[in-house]
This record gives C-alpha cells, sequence and structure tokens, in this order.
C-alpha cells in the first residue's frame, strides 16, 4: 500500500464531500443546530406552552356545586380554573377535549360535613393520559386536600385537640449526590444516545455518495482504470468517512458542551426543587475527552459497516434502502441505555453501540470504570477492524463494483 | 504492445448459470497502430476491454500491455493505460483542472512537472477558458476534452477505447476520432472497441470480429474482404457472425 495514494484520494474526497451540501448539513449543521435546538427552542416552546395553558385555565365543570357552596367558592377563585356551565353531556366533553375534568358533589355534602354521617364522596372525572386534563385533576386534587385539611383543622378545635397530634413526626429529604452526579443522571443517558445516532448519520451521507454515489455517476470505473489500487482507494474513501463521522460528533459534543455552559444555569433554577440540594447540571473537560474518546472506536465501526454496505448497492436510493435498517441496528442498543436498570457489566462492554452508550452514562455521572473503559475500547476497536476488513473485502470483488 | 493470450471470462449468474462473456480471445495490437473490435451489443467487447485495462481479472488466459501481465502486474498495467469510454464519467464537484491533477497525482505525477503536463494538455486540447470551471458545469464536448486530458496526463503508451463514441453529438465524436488518429501518428499502440461499422472501417488498421465473446475473425479491412469476397464491412460482418 503506497501511502501517498491513500492521502491523494482522501485530499480529493474530501474536496469533494466539501463541496456537496447534503454533506454539510449532515456533517456541519445538524450536530451544531441538534442541542441548542432541543434545549432552549424545545425549553422555550414548552414554558410557553405551560404560560398559554396556564393563561386559558382548566376548563372545570362542577355538579352539584349547590350542596357545597363554600366549596364551589374556593374552586372558583382558584387560580388556573374555569367553571363552565353544566350540561349533561360531561363525559363526552372530557373525551372530546371541550372540558378538562368535572367534579360531582354528592347531594348532603354540607350536611355531611358537619354531622357525624358517613363521609361524603365526591368525584372527579377526567381524561386519563391526556395532560391538560391531568394538570386539572392535580389542582383540584389539591383544592379538596385543602379543604379536607381546613374541616379536620376546625373539627378538631371544635373537640378542643392540638392539629399537630395528626403529625406525630416531620420528614425532610436531602440531595447528597454532587452536582454532576445529578446531571449526569438526569441527561447522562440521552446525551450518549445523541452522541452515537450522530457519529452515524454524519457519515451516512459520504459513504453511500462515495460508493453507491461513484456507480450511479459513472466515476467507478474511471477510478478503477487509474493505477491506484483498490486498497488504496478504499482507505482513503474510508478516512473521509471516518472524518465526516468524527467531525460529526466532535461538533456534537462541542454543541453539547456550549448549550449546556448556556442553558445548564436556567436548568438548574428550573430543576431546583425545595427542600434539595442544588441540582446543577455541570460537566467537566474530563468527561468529555472521555466520551469522545470511547466514540472513536465507535466511528470507524460505523465507517467500515456503511461503506461495505453501502457499495453493495447499485444506486444511491438503493444504499439508503440498506442502511436505514443499519440505523434502526445501531440506534436500539443505544435505547436500551436509556431504560432503567440497565447498568455496565462486564458481559454489556462487549454488546457493540450499548457499550458506548451506557459507559458514556457512567463517565457524564463522573464514575470511570477503568476497567471496562478499557474492555470496551478494545472490543470496539476490534469490531471497528473487523468492518474495515469487510469493507476492503467488498472493494475487491467484482461482482459488487460491477453489479448490474 | 498488446498481447492477448486465450483472454476468458466467465461470469456466474444463479439464474442463466455460467456465462462465457470472454472466450479464449487472442490476439495482438502493435505501436502506431489502431485495433478495432468490431461486435454486437453484449458481444464481449467491453469485458476485454476491461480485462486489458485490468478492472476485471480474467479467468482464464492472460494478456501482456505495454509488457507487464494484466493478473500478475495490474498496477503496472494502468500505469501505462489511458482507458477512456462513455462509462468513464468525470467528478462533477470538482473542476478540470482538479480533475486532470487528482489523476496525475495517481499516476505519480507531482509538483513543476505535473503543472507543466496540464498546462501542456490543456493548450492542445483548448481547455485553458474552462480549466477552473466544475465538471458539472461543462458541455459534453468539454468533458470528453476533460476526459482526454485525464487519460493523457501520464502520456501513456497505450490506449483502451471503449465504445467512445456512443451516445455523442457529431462534433464531439469528430474530437474523439481525430484524437484517436493523434495517438496512432504519436506511436502510441490503441484498441478500441465499436459497433459502428464506419468509424472502424475510418480508423482501424486491423480489424477483429467478435461475437458471444470468441474472436471470429481478425484482419486488416483488405484482408477482410478479400476473404470473403465482400466489399461492404457490414456485410463482411453480418456474414461471419452467421458463419459461425
Amino acid at each position: 500500500m503506497r501511502f501517498s495514494n491513500v492521502g491523494t484520494v482522501y485530499r480529493k474526497e474530501l474536496l469533494d464531500q466539501l463541496r456537496d451540501r447534503r454533506t454539510i448539513f449532515s456533517m456541519v449543521v445538524i450536530p451544531i443546530v441538534l442541542f441548542p435546538l432541543m434545549t432552549i427552542g424545545f425549553g422555550m416552546l414548552a414554558a410557553r406552552m405551560v404560560e398559554r395553558a396556564r393563561q386559558q385555565g382548566a376548563s372545570v365543570m362542577l355538579l352539584g356545586a349547590e350542596h357545597a357552596p363554600a366549596l364551589a367558592e374556593r374552586i372558583r377563585s382558584t387560580e388556573g380554573i374555569r367553571i363552565v356551565p353544566v350540561e349533561s353531556d360531561y363525559k363526552e366533553q372530557i373525551s372530546d377535549k371541550k372540558i378538562r375534568v368535572a367534579l360531582q358533589i354528592p347531594p348532603g355534602f354540607e350536611a355531611g360535613l358537619r354531622g357525624n354521617h358517613e363521609a361524603p364522596t365526591v368525584k372527579i372525572l377526567h381524561y386519563a393520559g391526556e395532560i391538560r386534563s391531568q394538570f386539572a385533576l392535580r389542582t383540584l386534587q389539591k383544592v379538596l386536600g385543602d379543604y379536607r385539611d381546613e374541616v379536620v383543622e376546625e373539627r378538631l378545635r371544635a373537640a378542643s385537640l392540638s392539629p399537630e397530634m395528626l403529625e406525630p413526626f416531620k420528614s425532610e429529604e436531602e440531595n447528597v449526590a454532587p452536582p454532576e452526579k445529578v446531571g449526569g443522571a438526569v441527561l447522562g443517558g440521552l446525551i450518549p444516545y445523541f452522541i452515537i445516532i450522530l457519529t452515524l448519520t454524519g457519515a451516512a451521507y459520504p459513504a453511500i455518495d462515495l460508493t453507491a454515489g461513484e456507480k450511479e455517476r459513472g466515476t467507478i470505473e474511471t477510478i478503477l482504470a487509474s493505477p491506484v489500487s483498490r486498497v488504496e482507494l478504499v482507505v482513503g474513501k474510508f478516512l473521509m468517512v471516518v472524518t465526516a463521522s468524527l467531525t460529526t460528533s466532535i461538533l456534537a459534543i462541542a454543541s453539547f458542551a456550549a448549550t449546556f455552559l448556556i442553558a445548564g444555569q436556567q436548568f438548574s433554577a428550573s430543576m431546583n426543587r425545595p427542600g434539595t440540594k442544588g441540582m446543577a447540571f455541570v460537566i467537566s473537560g474530563k468527561a468529555i475527552a472521555a466520551v469522545f474518546f470511547m466514540v472513536l472506536p465507535l466511528a470507524v465501526l460505523f465507517s467500515g459497516a456503511l461503506l461495505a454496505i453501502a457499495l453493495l448497492a447499485k444506486s444511491y436510493k438503493e444504499a439508503q434502502s440498506y442502511i436505514q435498517p443499519l440505523i434502526i441496528v445501531a440506534i436500539l442498543p443505544a435505547i436500551v441505555a436509556l431504560l432503567p436498570g440497565v447498568e455496565l457489566n462486564s458481559k454489556l462492554a462487549l454488546v457493540p453501540v450499548l457499550n458506548v452508550s451506557l459507559v458514556s452514562k457512567e463517565i457524564l455521572t463522573g464514575n470511570y470504570p477503568w476497567g471496562l473503559i478499557a474492555l470496551i475500547f478494545g472490543s470496539s476497536s476490534l469490531y471497528a477492524a473487523a468492518a474495515l476488513f469487510v469493507a476492503v473485502r467488498a472493494f475487491q470483488r467484482e461482482s459488487v463494483l460491477f453489479r448490474t | 504492445m498488446i498481447e492477448a493470450q486465450e483472454l476468458t471470462k466467465t461470469f456466474r449468474d444463479r439464474k442463466r448459470g455460467e456465462i462465457h462473456a470472454v472466450d479464449r480471445v487472442s490476439f495482438r495490437c502493435q505501436p502506431g497502430q489502431v485495433y478495432g473490435l468490431l461486435g454486437a451489443n453484449g458481444a464481449g467487447k467491453t469485458t476485454t476491454l476491461r480485462m486489458l485495462a485490468t478492472i476485471l481479472q480474467p479467468t482464464g488466459g492472460t494478456a501482456k500491455v505495454a509488457g507487464f501481465d494484466v493478473v500478475e502486474q495490474p498496477e503496472r498495467v494502468r500505469a501505462s493505460v489511458g482507458f477512456l469510454s462513455t462509462a468513464t464519467a468525470l467528478y462533477a464537484r470538482l473542476t478540470a483542472r482538479e480533475t486532470v491533477e487528482y489523476f496525475g497525482r495517481l499516476n505519480g505525477l507531482s509538483g513543476g512537472p505535473l503543472r507543466q503536463r496540464i498546462d501542456e494538455l490543456f493548450w492542445l486540447l483548448e481547455i485553458g477558458e474552462f480549466a477552473d470551471r466544475r465538471c458539472d458545469k461543462l458541455s459534453t464536448g468539454m468533458k470528453q476534452k476533460v476526459s482526454i486530458a485525464r487519460t493523457l496526463v501520464h502520456d501513456p503508451p497505450v490506449m483502451i477505447f471503449d465504445e467512445p463514441t456512443v451516445g455523442l453529438d457529431v462534433m464531439t465524436a469528430r474530437t474523439i476520432v481525430g484524437f484517436i488518429r493523434d495517438c496512432r501518428t504519436r506511436g502510441k499502440t490503441v484498441i478500441f472497441s465499436t459497433h459502428v461499422m464506419s468509424e472502424a472501417e475510418k480508423l482501424c488498421d486491423t480489424i477483429g470480429i467478435i461475437h458471444n465473446g470468441r474472436l471470429l475473425a481478425e484482419g486488416t479491412l483488405a484482408e477482410l474482404r478479400q476473404r470473403a469476397g465482400i466489399a461492404d464491412l457490414e456485410d463482411i460482418f453480418v456474414h461471419t457472425v452467421e458463419a459461425a
């Protein structure tokens, strides 16, 4: 193998790809805009939606309001609740999302509270799974709970008892995990998932263009008639696909880190709950470098596999239909890593993609299981070498290069 | 010089079984001469030429191109050959200059000598005006000129043309025909395939009639006429193919 030829092929492919808008889009634009769009953009959109929902208020129908004037008044004056006139088809209206919930108050509710009768039951009718109906349900539950507490307090006072006797002890909660572990636990699974997907999709277009694209445009015969050997040719092309894959992942990681810096504070503020000890989204430079290091062999594996598969096709469209299932196959292990309870161990460290996803999750939460990291890097490198070998072999088969 | 000996290519097809695309074809092309492979579509012309250019490997026999064996020394063969066909397209996103430069580098040229060679070819082929325009912005005629420059950048002693004028307009086809003549004048060994009788008549010093992968007849136009007792090349071709 002559490295000068590999370099010539690589430089030509790089120049060629940098002039292709589709490559620039998948390799540069997507990884840069994805994270800011997802976090800042989606966050702003979500905030606007919540605000709009709050302003509009949840439409609530009170059935039998006359049986509980005090409770009905309390509900009417609750912020975020809009009372609508009573109609008989309230169940359909809830199902059709015309109103969010209905509250059924039984006859004799007030009397039931005062006397020693059996406790009356109020019923909230809602739409399970429908977000705004669930918001209204929770608001009503809170109003009912507060009202119940007041009634209990009144009863205790009437019996000359202290309300404190209902609370024999207090409970508190405190987060003891350091901020980076909290942030990692919340986003640690999701971020590697996106980086892995981008490492694959960033390589997909150039891999197709450099193989099936060459066949479709009729340049494959031109290059095969030149003195460059097929091994030099495939290695030059492979290096270009790896470059695209790594550029995509580097930009994705950089964009993710920048988004973290800018939006992290906002997140921390919005995620902090009273009684918790600061939930900050902190991510260290060491963690970013380690994640990138783990993505390296994965980029090589994806590039080799994509080249070998795309080469089988004789047109761009055909190659796309071959590569789509590969994307699903690659995404599945990344999704498995998001499931609760799937923890990194020496067996899972051998499963491609899943291993990198799981170890990145660990790294982002501040854990560095060095033995497993070495095992994952080693096994991923081995898979990567196998993929490259398959791609080189495919380039030497006439039936693949000249499929008609 | 090209010397093919019992050159054979067999493909295996799941439905059709074994296909003898080229069947024990032997011929010889001398420097300063044009050898024409005349045959219908699917006769085995392209496969033969692809084997000579080492794009395909023969399954039997061998060939020597410029003194190098196509099986043993494929890279040396490719360095001695300029291969042009209607299937050898150009990289759309590269300019004419970048294209020729790329192939020059793959042929071991660089720096001053490469620049000098490109300038020379661009002047000769009148490419200068569109040298820095991307290939996808060039007309068919301009593209053909760039393709010619691409095949000549390393000044190969052997030229292989696979149906180089198919689908081209009259003016562009004339450029190619002129180029082939020029190659002969400069002492290059030229082999080209065609199914256009007039082209073969105009250009070839020796004509080989190929059909179903087999070389049925070979000789100068005068020899073929004499052997068949027919004057018209098309009639000679039909007569030879039907007799096989």
